[in-house]
């Protein structure tokens, strides 16, 4: 392992950057020690990395991903679930707390950290639980979490229905700063349904799950957010609803902040048709209207980050009736190509708002320092992207150990070509 | 014969076009004259293998997809799968793998989940007729309705259609709104708001109303087809009694009055009596609820043979 290692010469996106071209970036002992523009004089480096014509920016941190152990390690290991994240860019992931035992204490987020570790592959931030055992009823113990290393609080899939209980959690989350991050589905709403309520639920005879069921909710927990003070992230928003919400909630300067995936950028609820059950996720897959709000939410910066909520299933799962097919897609290695296909060449978004809503603002909401940057000092966590290179994702390459995409086959612009994790070379392309 | 529907798998009638519809019906008029036999039986499928895979329970169309697969020589198999294959744990395709691995020729299939039929055609080697999935399709319940209506209007272009009751949870008004719009009637949807969604009307393309009332979609009808309530469904709330359902949305004669002179009514069965049809509306000659599982015969025959590409020499 070499000490001081030069990218050289590369297209620097940082949201500290004055000049972009030519640029090159000194790491030394895992973090950035200096910049150094085309017409300066490069010191010499153990090792250098040609970035000349590459883009090169802090590493992509994944706000929302499911890693499935401890507990369901047939669908997913911290280990092949980092290694999918190196090879899409992320070189920082946070995991949820659906495992088995539900991370609902420090031991678990301890234990989820340490198999990183073990990996050596991407950083692991973890999520803990809202509530003991997610299930809505008493507050677990947020305060040993956060001191053991969890960034946030969430109930995800298993959204707190009590307004009374997130109350609680706010104000208990808030002495603590930790973000509250809310799944926001009524379930009384969606119940027994498999995808968005609409024309095309109504054509296909799957029961729908309404907009409104999200809509509700994040107006219920925008109006707690102003309340306690806390800090709400709203995960996932899929509805036109969410996004209107949520901006006139920013502009009354209420602290929220939201996330978007990439399949709620680029799918709508018709490709249900034929019944694939990796078309089935929750939230669902909306109908035009509401992806045309996300896509305007992505440009006017209501939106704040690409989340991927990478959810493995295995095959066997998914094999199933739609309606009885576990809700999620995989996501960490498409999410790059999604991004530079409908965000960036449609011109949606330049590439300093992709690394904003890919790096900055996810180590922002999470406050982790050092990171979301290449400022000097900051940790020598950085992706080496071709914005250009093509290349089809295929569902039985992927380093996931689930295959549940429903991008498989699909042609992408734009790939990370080298990851670098505190200083280190973790995947090449 | 010239084979008017080409498909190998019957999935809706959403896929099909008129002229492959007015195909299926003109087949099942030429079937009809064989169940009237004294011998009922013709060797047009000799040798194929059909299986009725049928997950959800059923008498009537299962029942009449043996006797349609056995009237035309097939060799016919039931298989009844008390709850889906996920109790039992095996996968979906699982199921069809093993199935397929018999080597039949058509698989009538029946589920309780929408689009099991469409999965099942992705991996089987087997012709795939639907007979029933979930709230999508029931496309030969709806062919069977169009043979009724033909026979006894004699045509179904410029017919206006009402369809009465759990439109939300039915597949019988589905199939039957594709098949009845293609063919240019007009069809008028009503029934409690909570089983009438308004986004229904974008079902199809045109020829769709949804009514408030369901006095305004049976006055002026042509034929007016009841649905089935399910007495399950009690247990979510769609509406808060039978009794109320029966007073406010039943057929009865004084709504019936509402329709054309001639109107003829229809109900896919099994029958609620005194719920959503009153017992006098059915035991009428209007009511045409026989003529319906008649046809069901050789509208079924007529889909088996099409799908399996039967050889009609022998007839």
């Amino acid at each position: 392992m070499s000490d001081r290692l030069l990218i050289s010469n590369g297209h620097l996106i940082d949201p500290a950057a004055p000049e972009n071209t030519g640029m090159s970036v000194l790491v030394e002992d895992g973090k950035v020690s200096a910049w150094f523009g085309p017409n300066d004089t490069v010191p010499q480096a153990d090792e250098v990395f040609d970035a000349a014509g590459l883009l090169v920016a802090p590493g992509f941190i994944d706000m929302h991903v499911h890693l499935r152990e401890p507990g369901q390690e047939h669908k997913e290991t911290i280990a092949s679930g980092c290694s999918a994240a190196i090879a899409g860019g992320w070189t920082s992931v946070c995991p949820m707390p659906n495992t088995n035992p539900v991370n609902d204490n420090a031991a678990i987020t301890r234990y989820m950290i340490e198999q990183s570790e073990r990996a050596g592959l991407a950083n692991v931030f973890p999520i803990g639980a809202i509530t003991k055992s997610s299930d809505g009823s008493e507050l677990a113990e947020m305060g040993e979490m956060k001191a053991a290393g969890a960034v946030a609080v969430s109930d995800d899939g298993r959204p707190v229905p009590s307004a009374g209980i997130m109350r609680r959690a706010m104000q208990y989350a808030k002495d603590f700063d930790l973000p509250v991050i809310d799944h926001c589905e009524d379930k009384s709403l969606s119940a027994g349904g498999v995808m968005h309520e609409g024309k095309i639920s109504l054509l296909l005879g799957l029961k729908g799950m309404p907009a409104l069921a999200e809509d509700i909710d994040v107006v219920r927990d925008i109006l707690l957010a102003k309340e306690t003070g806390a800090h709400i992230h709203i995960a996932h928003v899929s509805t036109k609803g969410a996004v209107e919400a949520i901006r006139i909630a920013k502009n009354e300067g209420i602290n929220v902040t939201c996330e978007v995936t990439p399949h709620h950028f680029t799918l709508i609820d018709k490709v249900v048709e034929g019944y694939d059950t990796n078309t089935k996720m929750a939230p669902p897959l909306r109908s035009e209207e509401h992806l045309e709000a996300i896509i305007e939410g992505i440009k006017d910066g209501t939106i704040d980050a690409i989340a991927t909520d990478h959810a493995p299933h295995h095959a066997d799962e998914k094999a199933l009736e739609y309606d009885r097919a576990p809700f999620g897609i995989t996501g960490l290695e498409t999410a790059i190509g999604l991004a530079f296909n409908e965000l960036v060449h449609k011109g949606v978004i330049g590439l300093e708002r992709l690394v904003e809503m890919c790096s900055t603002n996810p180590a922002k909401i999470f406050r982790l320092k050092g990171r979301g940057t290449l400022t000097p000092g900051s940790i020598a966590d950085i992706v080496v992207i071709d914005p250009q290179l093509k290349w089809t994702y295929s569902n039985s390459e992927s380093r996931s150990k689930s295959r549940n995409s429903p991008f498989d086959g699909w042609d992408f612009y734009g790939a990370a070509v080298a990851t670098f994790v505190d200083g280190k070379l973790v995947y090449r392309r | 014969m010239d084979k008017p529907f080409r498909r190998r798998d019957l999935l809706g009638i959403r896929d099909l076009s008129a002229a492959e519809i007015i195909g299926i019906l003109d087949t099942a008029e030429n079937f009809r004259e064989i169940s009237t036999r004294e011998v009922k039986k013709v060797p047009a499928l000799r040798g194929k293998t059909v299986i009725n895979l049928f997950f959800e329970s059923s008498t009537r169309t299962r029942t009449s997809f043996e006797l349609a697969a056995k009237r035309l020589s097939a060799d016919a198999v039931n298989i009844s799968v008390s709850s889906s294959s996920l109790s039992k744990g095996e996968t979906l395709l699982d199921t069809a793998l093993n199935l397929d691995a018999m080597a039949p020729d058509c698989i009538v299939v029946r589920h309780s989940s929408a689009g099991v039929p469409h999965q099942l055609a992705k991996v089987s080697k087997a012709a795939i007729i639907n007979a029933g999935d979930g709230a999508n399709e029931h496309p030969t319940q709806a062919l069977l309705d169009a043979m009724t209506i033909r026979e006894h209007k004699g045509k179904i272009d410029g017919l206006e259609v009402a369809i009465i009751g759990d439109i939300l949870h039915s597949r019988v008004a589905r199939s039957n709104i594709h098949l009845l719009t293609k063919m240019g009637a007009t069809v008028r949807v009503a029934g409690p708001g909570t089983l009438v969604p308004r986004d229904f009307s974008h079902l199809v393309e045109n020829g769709l109303d949804v009514c408030s009332h369901v006095e305004d979609a049976i006055e002026g009808a042509d034929v007016v087809m009841i649905l089935r309530i399910q007495r399950e469904r009690q247990d979510s709330a769609y509406f808060p009694t039978l009794r109320e359902y029966a007073i406010h949305y039943g057929l009865t004669n004084d709504r019936l009055d509402l329709a054309k002179k001639d109107a003829i009514v229809l109900h896919p069965g099994p029958m609620n009596r005194g719920i959503e049809i009153a017992s006098d509306v059915a035991d009428s000659s209007r009511s045409l609820i026989l003529d319906q599982v008649k046809y069901g015969v050789a509208v079924r025959m007529a889909v088996l043979y099409l799908a399996t590409g039967g050889s009609m020499s022998g007839k």
